[in-house]
């Protein structure tokens, strides 16, 4: 399609743009300026911060603590991550190869909880997830049925599966905090795959087949690759938005699972250390902008080849 | 007889099904036990076992002044919100998709950008321009005017993915159409008026319904951009989840997920009666 230079319509265009870039410039670059002077400020009095052009905002993030909260958020953001994506390839290759009626019914199956607001989401796994939870209460029934079964059989005597049942923690251990990032992200990583495996050319797996290559082969050798840049999108941009996840690690860790996103909003909002809090802040988004690149960088890669 | 299976039909597999079955319990069993145990007649805790049905829990969230205050904000913020938004994501798409400009990548860039980065970031950055302006920060001012930093903020990561939709609805217009309008003599806000804007309007009330849903939905950039005085639902929420597990959250939450379902199929019957062919 043929673009119009601005040139010609000068006045249009600048009813068009000036708008919206005045209202970024405004609220949204000004705002990150102003927490970028702040991280290379220093805490004055209780309210007033100083640009002092220090570096120490920065260097703190290098304390072993911080470090280790690093470690731990991207550690927990990349299982979550690596799950989703296992989870997603196959359901979204059944998406994908279903038939043209019931698609759109199972993306809105997808779609649907992913509209339902992320706070309630998490609220609703604390109830499944505590000791006395869902998950634990079957596993209790379970546990209950089978001890039952044992002693029926005359094995009581060898207590097979322990004297009593023992729930699992998950709230407030990793564990948790994971299956919460992976149920709120989980459509994030859907939508992509899908979307790779829609456009993808059927007729290279038949040729696989036709050539006597197995299913598995098929899958491993042909499928996968042809799918590889869907799967790379799904694993970015469930990654970006886990590792700065504030509100599954506040509930479901229960301060103590703490993520980037959590040590931020104390700064900000309780130890009032405003200019660590901005580094912190500004740290998480060149992490962000790092895989962004990445990603832009894969797809470069890949264009030129093909 | 069966046919036999051709490549490409995995979906036709059991053990895919499974799969997909398994997935689909694991995403709308929380839900689902979110909404039954609202309407269990249980005191606290109320989500461990059954002990009847009431629907009190529903009568006190709504005899709840605090939460009701809180949903009258959300619904004010939501509405102001996305009406804006959808006028500057109009803006935004009709420029980055009818002109070429110097410097257009990072105009797109900087439009894409609220939406990608970490919400935490938007949320911290706003609260310190705001406290830096003195943006009617204190709550002290008439409502609804209190709510103003937070509608700013909802703006501010809304009219993106507003300008995003509308773009997608842009990029099937047939340009022809403006040109012979031009032709026999109709000016460029004729043009606008008359024949791209009937055009956009799927993608409009696509974008609006996104919007509303978004704003509704937020909580990490509205917990830093509210004050004491201007608390929405879901911070509402979030401070009663803090306080205690209790039924009325259960209530509370299943009236939100409702409205919002209610919302994905309004979006959802206008799309299907607008999709097809283009008959402006």
């Amino acid at each position: 399609m043929s673009l119009e230079d601005y040139k010609q319509q000068p006045k249009v265009f600048a009813a068009f743009a000036l708008p919206t870039l005045i209202w970024l410039l405004l609220f949204f670059v000004a705002p990150l300026g102003i927490i970028w002077l702040y991280s290379f400020g220093e805490n004055v009095s209780l309210v007033d911060i100083e640009t002092t052009w220090t570096f120490d905002n920065y260097a703190r993030i290098f304390q072993p603590e911080i470090l280790e909260l690093l470690w731990r958020s991207v550690w927990i953001a990349g299982i979550a991550t690596v799950i989703c994506l296992i989870i997603a390839y196959p359901v979204a290759l059944l998406i994908a190869t279903a038939s043209p009626n019931a698609k759109p019914w199972l993306l809105l199956l997808i779609m649907l909880p992913f509209w339902t607001n992320l706070l309630i989401r998490t609220y609703a796994l604390l109830n499944i997830l505590g000791t006395r939870g869902r998950i634990n209460e079957t596993l209790r029934w379970l546990w209950e049925s089978a001890n039952a079964l044992l002693n029926r059989m005359g094995l009581e005597h060898l207590a097979l599966l322990g004297d009593s049942f023992t729930p699992l923690k998950m709230l407030g251990t990793p564990s948790g905090v994971i299956f919460g990032i992976v149920y709120v992200s989980l459509p994030f990583a859907i939508l992509p795959i899908y979307s790779s495996l829609e456009r993808l050319d059927r007729s290279y797996l038949e040729a696989s087949l036709d050539l006597g290559a197995g299913q598995w082969k098929t899958f491993w050798n042909v499928l996968l690759p042809l799918s590889a840049a869907g799967v790379v999108t799904a694993a970015i941009i469930t990654f970006i938005p886990a590792l700065g996840q504030f509100l599954t690690p506040d509930l479901l860790g229960r301060g103590q699972v703490d993520m980037i996103a959590n040590v931020i909003e104390r700064q900000f909002k309780r130890a009032n250390d405003w200019p660590f809090g901005s580094a912190l802040s500004l740290f998480l988004l060149y992490i962000t902008f790092v895989l962004l690149a990445v990603r832009s960088f894969y797809d470069a890669r890949r264009g030129s080849r093909s | 007889m069966k046919e036999p299976k051709k490549p490409f039909e995995y979906s036709r597999k059991w053990s895919m099904r499974w799969v997909f079955l398994t997935t689909m319990v694991f995403l709308y069993a929380p839900i689902i036990v979110l909404i039954v145990f609202s309407f269990n007649n249980s005191r606290r805790g109320g989500n461990v076992i059954w002990k009847g049905f009431t629907t009190k829990y529903y009568a006190k969230a709504f005899a709840n002044e605090e939460l009701m205050l809180a949903f009258a904000n959300s619904m004010t913020i939501a509405v102001t919100s996305t009406i804006i938004s959808v006028f500057l994501g109009a803006m935004t798409a009709v420029f980055l998709w009818r002109f070429r400009f110097p410097f257009k990548p990072l105009a797109e860039g900087l439009v894409s950008l609220p939406i990608i980065i970490p919400e935490i970031c938007m949320g911290v950055s706003l609260a310190m321009f705001f406290s830096q302006m003195g943006w009617w920060t204190t709550g002290d001012t008439p409502w609804p005017f209190n709510l103003s930093n937070i509608i700013l903020a909802h703006i501010t990561f809304s009219f993106p993915f507003a300008a995003m939709v509308i773009r997608t609805r842009l990029q099937n217009f047939n340009r022809e159409m403006e040109e012979a309008a031009k032709d026999l003599g109709a000016s460029e806000f004729q043009v606008f008026r008359d024949i791209l804007l009937p055009h956009m309007r799927p993608g409009l009330i696509a974008a609006a319904l996104l919007s509303f849903t978004l704003s509704l939905d937020d909580f990490v950039i509205t917990f830093f951009t509210s004050g004491p005085n201007t608390v929405t639902f879901p911070v509402k929420i979030y401070s009663m989840v803090r306080f205690s597990i209790t039924p009325e959250i259960n209530a509370a939450s299943t009236v939100l997920i409702v409205l919002t379902l209610i919302l994905t199929f309004l979006a959802l019957r206008y799309q299907r009666l607008t999709d097809g062919p283009d008959r402006g």
